[in-house]
């Protein structure tokens, strides 16, 4: 740590408050959703207004990207400021609602805003069958999770990271659970919004105990705490900083112990699903690890947990992944194996790699999620990728299909695909680190590598290739109820003779083939640096921001002056594009031999594995997402609910019964009591009183006369 | 209160006082006894009136012994208090008539408890 942390120095620029508007623009829209909501309008009108908005707030950026020469702080408005005693640190607490823009803010908000539009766009045409009744109050939730996630990005403090933090957290269980009348749908809702709570009871910790030992949450003021030394005291109120705040981004992120509310996610509609799993909500946890990255940094066994649960997290969901059948939930495990691989970045040093991993993924996810929708919306719900086969043979599929093969080719790190630079970059950190636990991660990346491309291609092999042959989902896509679909459901269950696909048209086709250029184009910072030996775009855009690696920790890992690394043999960087290459392709290859040249023999092996009793349980337990789900139920959900039924009889026997009850007795005794002199003769009640009169004029006489003598 | 309104006022004698005291003694008991005898809703409701009267006269006489017009003004109240309350209560029996089609408060009973 010798003081040389080159987080740049902010400048106040009040003349940039513009860039405030792709904030305000989301929340604007999500306002116009709600009045549309109110009056029931039928057209798409909210589908447009929130495009629109999510489309100018891209400009507003990209406008903001040109214009910048450093990192600035844009003041909008105070939003909270107290002072107490003699003011300064710890005697004030101040969060206004500004901006800190650097290159990092910048890189988020460009593929936040811009994926948002495309998501919203292919959503317009996807959710038509709700018009008039889900239509605005979907659009609604998509405006105001792009809000919070601006919020969240653009904020300089971290109130405001915490306002968006809870937003997008709001906006997912609202957008997850937006079937409310199908229990699952509102089970994952509340599954997804309590894990994430948990995740945030650590972040707001992590929060509060940056103000209590540096006096203040604003950006610029805790980086220049940084850069001042504010380091060197090393004690545990520090050091526990950054594993609360990594517990908020793990929850955030879908990580270990964390991510089983992610695969259930997918019950909300798929454009939720693409922008969850890309562009908003999970990045977040990235994003905020990179931007707080000076602090992870000063506890080194800080970072290495963050590796060691990525990397876990990776392998677990990656297994996973591979025994699943349904297309939309092996994406799902791999957005969560995806995000351990950003996850190992951070930990071993490399925001360059992690974040550039967060871009590419972000594009070639949205696309398989929207293939997958597409196929969804078209099958009436069939998911199933055992009964889905030879997509690409079909006329009106061939689009999705062979945009879902390059999202396919990126994920399983295709080599020089963009995704593979940015695993690369990743893995190239882990294996040359000077610490042996996370060379030994490295390698068990690559595996991970493996795997993704088996369980990715599984999925194409089936779903795309090979023969013709498809059956309708038997529930139906129950928010369409145009015309054409009506007809649909009436054939189904159909087969293929009677069933009629209902092939994407120009905005669902239209979107993909976006996104697949979008996935070939964040390739080019990395082939540029391959091939021309420039400066990779993506690195320069993290290094010039708080996210930059500081030199304590470049120095521990042989960053820069240690003698070049070596792999096998050969130079460093070749050796891993040799393995990453060979553990792609492999993958690939035995997904195709097992999925598509011979599909038996996939049984065969299945079949084969199940008879072995050492071995059985394998497969069966992958199949059961490694018991997760019921490990936690028996761990927190039953106790739980043993304690609620307690606490339930308690209540109604204690609390209800003998004191609510018990009091509620006493007048009805008193009334049993007192009934009988309530006989209806009106002359009756007349006679009490006179007896009351005369009672009192007795009492009166009995004075007056005792006063006498 | 200010001289010239107690100036206004003579001390009354012991005995007109008891005779308004008295007077409004059997203007209580003339009501009640009424009240007592009486089945006649309309009659029965008269009789309250007349109790009524009993009670603020008894009050006019003791403001006047003890020179003091807050009595007088709390019969000003009572009495418009009862002209309120008499439209109310008459309207009551009005309605009591048309469902029973007779006046007897015997009709009602049933309302009792037991």
């Amino acid at each position: 740590m010798n003081g040389e942390l080159s987080i740049p120095q902010v400048v106040i620029a009040p003349e940039l408050a513009w860039v405030g508007l792709a904030i305000l623009l989301p929340l604007l829209s999500a306002v116009v959703c709600a009045i549309c909501g109110a009056l029931r309008v039928k057209n798409k009108l909210p589908a447009i207004v929130t495009a629109l908005a999510l489309a100018i707030s891209f400009v507003i950026i990209v406008q903001a990207y040109f214009a910048y020469s450093g990192p600035v702080q844009v003041p909008i408005f105070q939003w909270m400021t107290f002072q107490w005693g003699a003011g300064g640190p710890f005697h004030s607490f101040t969060a206004n609602c500004s901006l800190y823009i650097d290159s990092l803010t910048l890189y988020w908000m460009l593929f936040v805003t811009g994926l948002g539009t495309l998501i919203t766009i292919y959503a317009s045409e996807y959710m038509e069958g709700d018009r008039g009744s889900g239509y605005s109050r979907f659009f609604f939730g998509i405006s105001i999770f792009l809000f919070a996630m601006s919020a969240l990005v653009l904020g300089d403090n971290l109130a405001m990271l915490y306002l968006g933090w809870e937003g997008v957290g709001l906006a997912s269980y609202l957008l997850i659970g937006y079937n409310y009348d199908r229990p699952s749908a509102v089970a994952a809702a509340k599954k997804a919004f309590i894990m994430n709570r948990v995740g945030d009871l650590g972040l707001a910790l992590g929060i509060f105990m940056l103000w209590a030992n540096y006096g203040t949450i604003q950006y610029s003021e805790l980086f220049a705490a940084m850069n001042s030394g504010g380091q060197s005291a090393v004690d545990w109120h520090i050091s526990v900083i950054p594993f609360l705040l990594m517990l908020g981004a793990f929850g955030k992120s879908a990580q270990i112990p964390l991510f089983t509310w992610l695969p259930d996610a997918m019950e909300g509609p798929t454009p939720v699903s693409a922008l969850i799993h890309a562009a908003t909500m999970v990045t977040a946890g990235v994003y905020l690890i990179a931007r707080l990255y000076p602090f992870f940094e000063l506890h080194p066994e800080a970072l290495a947990t963050v590796a060691w649960i990525g990397c876990a997290t990776a392998l677990l969901a990656a297994t996973i992944g591979m025994a699943q059948y349904d297309i939309k939930r092996v994406f799902a495990y791999s957005t969560i194996s995806q995000l351990g691989y950003m996850f190992l970045g951070l930990g071993v040093g490399t925001t360059f790699g992690a974040c550039y991993h967060t871009l590419t993924h972000a594009f070639f996810k949205a696309l398989l999620f929207l293939t997958a929708g597409a196929i969804m919306h078209g099958f009436a719900g069939q998911l199933d990728l055992r009964k889905l086969s030879g997509l690409r043979h079909v006329a009106g599929w061939r689009i999705v299909s062979w945009t879902m093969f390059v999202g396919c080719l990126w994920l399983s790190a295709f080599p020089y695909t963009a995704a593979f630079f940015s695993k690369d970059a990743i893995l190239l950190q882990a294996l040359t680190s000077a610490r042996a636990d996370f060379r030994f991660l490295g390698w068990m990346g690559l595996f991970t590598a493996a795997l993704t491309a088996y369980y990715t291609f599984r999925v194409w092999f089936r779903v795309c290739a090979g023969p013709v042959h498809f059956e309708a989902g038997s529930e139906g896509h129950h928010d369409h109820d145009d015309g054409h679909h009506a007809q649909d459901r009436r054939d189904a269950p159909g087969t293929h003779a009677t069933f009629h696909p209902h092939a994407p048209r120009w905005a669902i086709n239209g979107v993909l083939l976006i996104l697949a250029i979008g996935a070939l184009a964040v390739g080019l910072p990395a082939y540029k640096t391959v091939f021309m030996h420039e400066d990779n775009w993506a690195q320069q855009m993290i290094a010039h921001s708080s996210a930059y690696e500081g030199a304590g920790l470049a120095d521990a890992h042989g960053h820069s002056d240690a003698p070049t690394p070596t792999m096998l043999g050969m130079d460093a960087h070749t050796g891993l594009t040799v393995v990453g290459s060979t553990a792609s392709v492999g993958g690939i290859l035995v997904a195709w031999f097992f999925h598509l040249r011979s599909r038996k023999s996939a049984d065969q092996l299945r079949a084969a594995l199940l008879r072995r009793w050492w071995l059985g349980w394998i497969p069966t337990a992958m199949e059961h997402k490694w018991y997760v789900d019921q490990i936690y139920h028996a761990l927190f959900r039953l106790p739980m609910w043993i304690g609620a039924q307690i606490l339930n009889f308690g209540d109604r026997h204690f609390l209800d019964g003998v004191l609510v009850d018990g009091i509620a007795k006493i007048p009805l005794a008193l009334g049993r009591v007192f009934r009988p002199l309530y006989s209806g003769a009106l002359q009756g009640y007349a006679v009490t009183m006179a007896g009351g009169v005369a009672l009192v004029l007795a009492w009166a006489s009995w004075v007056w006369l005792r006063g006498v003598h | 209160m200010s001289e010239a309104l107690s100036s206004a006022f003579t001390i009354a004698a012991p005995t007109q006082i008891s005779i308004a005291l008295a007077i409004s003694a059997i203007l209580f008991s003339l009501g009640l006894i009424g009240f007592l005898c009486r089945r006649n809703l309309i009659i029965m409701f008269l009789c309250t009136e007349l109790m009524f009267q009993g009670a603020a006269l008894a009050m006019i006489a003791f403001a006047r012994m003890r020179m003091d017009v807050s009595g007088q003004v709390f019969v000003i109240f009572i009495l418009t208090v009862a002209a309120a309350e008499a439209a109310l209560a008459l309207g009551l029996v009005v309605l009591l008539y048309r469902r029973r089609e007779t006046l007897n408060s015997e009709a009602w009973a049933d309302l009792g408890e037991s």
